[in-house]
């Protein structure tokens, strides 16, 4: 499967600041590690040692959240969108 | 029945005739008690327009100074305010514009000592923090003490805005069950920031509290709105509440506020 997936700012450096990019795989683990031979670092800046995602990371299919569906095991498929969002702090200063 | 004086009645005219505000609605707004966390980015234009649409009683909590930097998007402040709290400045701007609003400056910096007295005459808060400390420090207090929560973020060119309502929907920590260790993600003032785009966000926050004191509309509970100010998207993600949450799940472990170490930042 082929899906869009959104790049959050902070992350934007990895992906030549591209802001969207495509990616393949039949799950969201398959899809991480896509992620991670086409933009070197993703992967590490997204997930645990472990594999899973970092707790100030949250990835959404399309607008669900995918602690809610089936983690990284969760489907993918063709048309959906993914986003990674991670917590973002500013506001004042 | 409301009980305004003509002056009043002339200042809000065009909120009085909004079916879904009228008489009511603008008493309703004369007497909420909101509280800005941060004269800020956010809190700049959020407590601005909270005071133009008459929110009667309004705490600004800020512990710093205004500086040249901060004017490219702070405009509750102005040049010749530069050293000036930022409370202080606030208030000025807010008196000047509607003596109407009674507002209530407190120079400190939250912490878990403090911040259950300063929520305390409040019913809604919003977080126009800009440090992780802060604002995990912020949903706890919320969560603890049932009290609503504006949020919002912004980062270069993108925002986050929701609300965090313990009566219905998922806290801060639903979404993030702690802060990002330093270093890993941008905090504070890293990576600069669109100063409009704060006025967008903050803005937002502002919307979602006077539907909120109004009782109209949807509110963003259990939702995250994204701007994209470069690609102009604005997107919403579904957020839901966790019953692993340690603040607000079904067993929480936090039963008490916590000190995160500040590594930077106001309010
Ligand atoms: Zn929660």
């Amino acid at each position: 499967m082929s899906v869009k997936v959104r790049i959050p700012t902070p992350l934007m450096k990895l992906t030549n600041n591209q802001a969207e990019v495509t990616a393949e795989g039949g799950t969201i683990a398959d899809l991480l590690n896509n992620l991670e031979s086409q933009f070197a670092g993703m992967k590490e800046r997204i997930c645990e040692e472990n594999g899973a995602p970092r707790r100030f990371i949250n990835i959404y299919l399309n607008e669900e959240d995918i602690r809610f569906l089936d983690g990284d095991k969760t489907k993918i498929k063709d048309g959906d969108e993914v986003s990674i969002i991670p917590a973002i702090a500013g506001g004042a200063v | 029945m409301t009980d305004f004086t003509d002056e009043q009645i002339e200042r809000y005219s065009r909120h009085i005739i909004l079916p879904e505000v009228g008489g009511v609605g603008q008493r309703k707004m004369l007497d909420a008690r909101v509280l800005m966390i941060g004269a800020g980015g956010l809190g700049s234009p959020a407590a601005y327009y909270l005071a133009a649409a008459g929110i009667g009683h309004l705490g600004i909590v800020d512990f710093d100074t205004v500086d040249l930097s901060n004017l490219q998007r702070q405009i509750i402040h102005s040049t010749e305010r530069i050293g000036m709290l930022k409370t202080e400045s606030a208030k000025k701007t807010i008196t000047a514009l509607n003596p109407d609003v009674n507002v209530t400056l407190y120079n400190e910096r939250i912490s878990s000592e403090n911040i259950r007295e300063l929520f305390q005459g409040y019913d809604y808060i919003v977080d126009g923090s800009d440090n992780f400390a802060t604002r995990f420090l912020i949903n706890d207090a919320c969560v603890m003490m049932n009290k609503i929560n504006i949020h919002g973020s912004i980062f270069r060119f993108e925002g986050q805005a929701t609300v965090f309502n313990p009566q219905d929907g998922p806290c801060y920590r639903c979404l993030y069950p702690e802060p990002p260790p330093p270093g890993l993600v941008p905090n504070c003032q890293e990576g600069g920031v669109l100063g409009v785009l704060a006025g967008i966000i903050g803005n937002i926050q502002a919307v979602e509290t006077l539907k909120l004191v109004l009782g109209i509309g949807k509110s963003l509970s259990g939702q995250l709105l994204i701007y994209d100010a470069l690609n102009t998207e604005f997107r919403k993600l579904t957020l839901k509440r966790d019953i692993h949450c340690p603040v607000c799940g079904d067993n929480p472990t936090i039963k008490e506020l916590i000190d995160y170490e500040e590594i930077c930042g106001t309010a």
